[in-house]
């Protein structure tokens, strides 16, 4: 009987731990976490992301430890954080001076510096490489030294003393929009130096600074920020953007000397560079200006860790429809977005649900047995029917003094 | 892997912010202090609130007892205790008398707790007005305003449909005569607890990043209409079929051999106590 | 109250002081309220404006410095086309939008000593709660669809503070009675109900702390002709029996002939004429008012 079971819950958890633990033992591979980390590239882009951690040995492990569940991955990596100490804030980050090996315009054809497809699966064919399934290591390092003449590059297999994604570090190229500003298409703004919030410092706040509804994007569970993105442009709150640029690279990190507060670069101490992917989307809206309706260009921002594109073109997409904040469409209601995009606090309170509840159960069993009750329905009736008695009683009693006052 | 943590988990500058959100909260009863929830080793909604208030609070020297449902034993329970137990080695105890900290999610232990204790209790949804107002911004207005009509007109529409207000467990009470509280999904048996009691009762939920308290000896008052008194559940004429008790909040079952129904006390700590003390009688 | 009452505080406040002048009840002066920062184009006092927009900043003028007085017992109409402020004038008055400037006064609060517009959050919603009851042209805005119309009806009584359930049923069922509709329905959510029915909910909701003024904001709106007659005919009953003094919005000159004592006209955002119902229909002065009136006969 289930009331009862209860009992021997700590027994029943190591024993389910256990079996957890022989599952992935009795698996037969080991793998190492660097191998991970260099097989998997994506996959720890999309934890070091939602994680808001760049640590790509620690983000290895974990979804070693997770059997390959992002989810998980990103759990016991947000778990961990909030173990850690922040002695330094970084000095701005300037995504202007990021290395790029690549970055697209859809509103140009011709944008300065050109076009860089870069590496990209987006015009690949998703047909499953049954070759894949035979490659040997001797394979695999011919096929790196074949491409590596081919780009004249001098490293051909990546050999673990830089990081990976530093080998792969491009060139300085100039904004997108920064072009479309010097041609007067979109409103030049200006630097909003205001100290940004860290929403993993304090509960988020309404209505939302910037800073806090775009670090709440950028660390979102990736599916739903596509998926409220897509819902955005497809009608939930109509937003279509253009993408002014999309840019993928290497960006510096660094943080003051302590004493010294200008992050001037000279003196700043680098920490190093991370992989970020930033988008700048284009919107056309309608505005008013001296009762005259015109059309102009409003900006929406998306920077994610890594390579994950379509989270950073959606986060644009919804950095703009929070912009709008027409309370007719989900899709541009802070609370409704910004609340429900967080991995970790949706996987927690939908699981919460296999806890036991006999307690509250038992409570509500209580109350319907009471509203049907007899003695419920009785008492209910009964006051019912003198109110209405009394209520209709006085209203007749007016109506009569009417009639005589007539 | 414990080892490289610090104790209790956190970092300290972590443990002292969330004890100045616990203060806040004792300053001014009642009222939800949002503070920096982090991300725990367990997940959101799982207790990950009342966790952060224990781990932020708890010392070397406290003797630790976690409850859910009633019961020590219960999945969850062990779960959280031995989280506490490995980052900080405390001593752990089913005696509710013994704990100086106990964490509970849904009771209230039945053995009255003294000043010398503090009761850490897990919420899932910290605001009484959400469901008549679904914006944060907003139902901090009305806090602010001290707005109540919602929490009010939502009892009253469940008495003009079903003849009594429907609220199970987490039914709203109003605190120190200022702000109204989701006192968590504690029955309404144990909600009268709460009311003027000896010690410290802490409520942290961590997804929803809110921590608020009842200090010792405050006034807990249930929503109710004066034609229609706060009631808690009533289980009228049973018995604990283990230890006899009748004035306790009771798990109701079937007795699989004889199909009826029966009735076991659902604090097992204080069923045990008294069936021990009757066995050395 | 007679019409010679009527005609007698007409009188007055068309500017013939008597020794025993009636205080009025709601005292609105020089409300104004306006979209967009204005500009030294728009802000004098010898303001051109296209409509209600300034051509140079583009700033709304949605209401210009409106001034009027109701008394107790009497119905205010006020008459004019969308857009021309009303509404937004009569929401300004209930704080559902908060009016740039201006000073109203209500009697039956604190005699008329404080600026309500200046008034503390708390203060408002006491105001609005005991001192006004507001009836939308839109019942959603009005009434929480989905309780119970007795719950509509206590929401602002247990706003005042009242916790009996019996005594607020009891006032439920009286006012339901007042406004026909059946007892039976009383546990119904408006959402259930017809267009009429739910205008007729909002006015008993609207009476359930029994205010002294009640503000009605287009409450014929969209309802057919014969529905139309009857909440007309609620309205008068109810300031029979209750005494209150109102305060009717409508586009309509025929809802305004039928109910209004005074009438006031408002065209892009300024009150253009006022007076009499009566005179204002027998003998309109203003080029657009007699639009109106002549597209009534």
């Amino acid at each position: 009987m289930g009331y009862v079971a209860v009992r021997g819950g700590g027994l029943a958890i190591e024993e389910s731990l256990k079996l957890l633990e022989y599952q992935r033992a009795r698996s037969g591979v080991t793998l190492e976490p660097d191998t991970i980390r260099r097989a998997f590239p994506d996959a720890i882009d999309q934890v070091m992301g939602e994680s808001s951690l760049y640590a790509p040995d620690l983000a290895a492990l974990a979804l070693k430890q997770a059997r390959g569940s992002i989810e998980e991955a990103v759990f016991l990596l947000r778990a961990f954080r909030s173990t850690l100490e922040r002695p330094y804030v970084s000095c701005t980050v300037d995504t202007s001076k990021m290395r790029v090996d690549r970055r697209i315009s859809a509103a140009f054809k011709d944008i300065p510096g050109g076009q860089v497809l870069g590496a990209t699966r987006d015009y690949s064919h998703r047909l499953i490489d049954f070759d894949f399934a035979r490659e040997t290591p001797e394979a695999q390092r011919e096929r790196a030294a074949e491409l590596a003449q081919h780009f004249g590059v001098e490293e051909s297999v990546f050999d673990g003393k830089a990081s990976p994604e530093v080998a792969e570090a491009g060139g300085l190229y100039p904004k997108v929009l920064d072009y479309l500003r010097a041609e007067g298409i979109l409103p030049t703004c200006e630097n909003d130096d205001t100290e940004p919030v860290d929403v993993t410092m304090g509960a988020l706040e309404f209505p939302c600074a910037r800073s806090a509804r775009l670090q709440t994007l950028s660390r979102g569970m990736t599916q739903a920020v596509e998926a409220f993105g897509y819902a955005a442009i497809r009608g939930y709150g109509p937003s279509h953007p253009t993408v002014g640029e999309l840019r993928h690279g290497m960006a510096e990190v660094c943080v003051d000397v302590p004493g010294v507060e200008a992050c001037d670069a000279e003196d700043a101490y680098y920490l190093g560079s991370i992989p970020l992917t930033e988008v700048e989307s284009v919107f056309e809206v309608e505005t008013e200006e001296a009762g005259v309706t015109t059309l102009s260009f409003e900006i929406g921002y998306g920077l994610v860790m890594g390579g994950a594109e379509t989270k950073a073109i959606a986060m644009s997409v919804l950095d703009h429809c929070l912009d709008l904040g027409d309370a007719r469409y989900p899709t541009q209601d802070e609370e409704f977005v910004l609340y429900h995009v967080d991995g970790v606090e949706a996987q927690g309170f939908i699981s919460h649900l296999k806890l036991p509840h006999y307690v509250t159960f038992q409570s509500k069993l209580d109350t319907v047995r009471t509203a049907r009750s007899h003695e419920g329905d009785a008492g209910c009736a009964a006051n019912d029917a003198a109110c209405a008695e009394a209520g209709a009683e006085r209203a007749a009693a007016e109506a009569l003094v009417d009639e005589k006052e007539r | 892997m414990e080892q490289m943590y610090n104790f209790a988990f956190f970092d300290e500058a972590s443990k002292r912010e969330i004890r100045r959100a616990i203060f806040k909260g004792i300053a001014i009863p009642g009222y939800q202090v949002p503070f920096a929830s982090r991300e725990m080793p367990i997940g959101r909604g799982w207790g990950t609130g009342g966790l952060q208030v224990t781990l932020a609070i708890i010392g070397a020297d406290d003797v630790l007892k976690v409850i859910d449902q009633g019961c020590d034993e219960s999945v969850n329970a062990v779960n959280i205790k031995k989280l506490v137990a490995a980052t900080t080695d405390v001593e752990v105890t089913e005696d509710t008398g013994e704990a100086t900290i106990i964490q509970s999610r849904h009771r209230i232990p039945e053995q009255p707790l003294t000043e010398d204790q503090i009761l850490v209790l897990q919420v899932p949804t910290p605001e009484p007005l959400r469901d008549f107002e679904p914006s944060e911004a907003k139902t901090r207005v009305l806090h602010a305003e001290a707005d109540y009509t919602g929490a009010w007109l939502g009892l009253f529409d469940q008495i003009v449909k079903f003849g009594s207000t429907t609220t199970g467990a987490d039914h709203p009470c109003l605190v120190n005569g200022r702000y109204v509280m989701a006192p968590s999904p504690i029955p309404r048996f144990d909600t009268l607890k709460l009311n003027d009691s000896d010690n410290l009762t802490i409520l942290g939920a961590g997804r929803e990043k809110k921590i608020y308290a009842v200090p010792p000896h405050t006034r807990v008052e249930p929503l109710d209409f004066e034609d229609y008194p706060f009631r808690v559940e009533s289980f009228e004429g049973r018995a604990c079929r283990l230890c006899g008790a009748t004035d306790v909040y009771l798990d109701e079952f079937v007795d699989e051999a004889t199909g009826k129904t029966v009735y076991q006390c659902n604090d097992t700590a204080w069923c045990a106590k008294r069936r021990a003390e009757k066995g050395g009688e | 109250m007679s019409a010679m009452a009527v005609a007698a505080k007409a009188a007055k406040t068309t500017g013939t002081p008597g020794a025993a002048e009636e205080a009025s009840c709601l005292s609105v002066s020089h409300l104004s309220l306006k979209f967009g920062k204005g500009c030294p184009a728009c802000l004098g006092p010898n303001a051109k404006l296209e409509r209600n927009v300034c051509p140079v900043c583009g700033t709304v003028h949605a209401v210009r410095d409106v001034s009027l007085e109701v008394y107790p017992g009497e119905i205010i109409g006020i008459v004019g086309e969308s857009g021309s402020g009303k509404s937004s004038l009569m929401k300004c008055i209930y704080f559902d939008q908060q009016a740039t400037s201006g000073d109203v006064r209500a009697l039956p609060y604190d005699g008329g000593a404080e600026n309500i517009l200046t008034a503390s959050p708390q203060q408002k919603r006491h105001i609005r709660n005991s001192v006004f009851g507001m009836v939308y042209q839109n019942p959603y805005l009005g009434l929480r669809m989905d309780f119970s119309s007795l719950s509509n009806i206590a929401e602002q009584m247990i706003a005042a503070g009242d916790r009996t359930v019996s005594h607020m049923c009891e006032r439920g069922y009286y006012l339901l009675d007042k406004v026909n509709i059946p007892a039976r329905r009383a546990k119904d959510a408006p959402a259930l109900f017809s267009g009429g029915m739910q205008q007729r909910v909002q006015i008993a909701k609207a009476l359930s702390n029994n205010p002294p003024i009640l503000l009605l904001d287009e409450v014929t709106t969209g309802l057919d002709l014969s529905v139309q007659a009857s909440v007309l005919d609620l309205i008068l009953r109810i300031r029979r029996d209750f005494n209150v003094s109102m305060l009717v919005v409508s586009h309509d000159l025929g809802v305004i002939r039928m109910l209004a004592d005074r009438t006031f006209v408002m065209l892009d955002g300024q009150v253009i004429e006022h007076g009499l119902t009566d005179q204002i229909l027998e003998d309109p002065q203003h080029a657009y008012t007699q639009q109106l009136v002549y597209s009534l006969l």
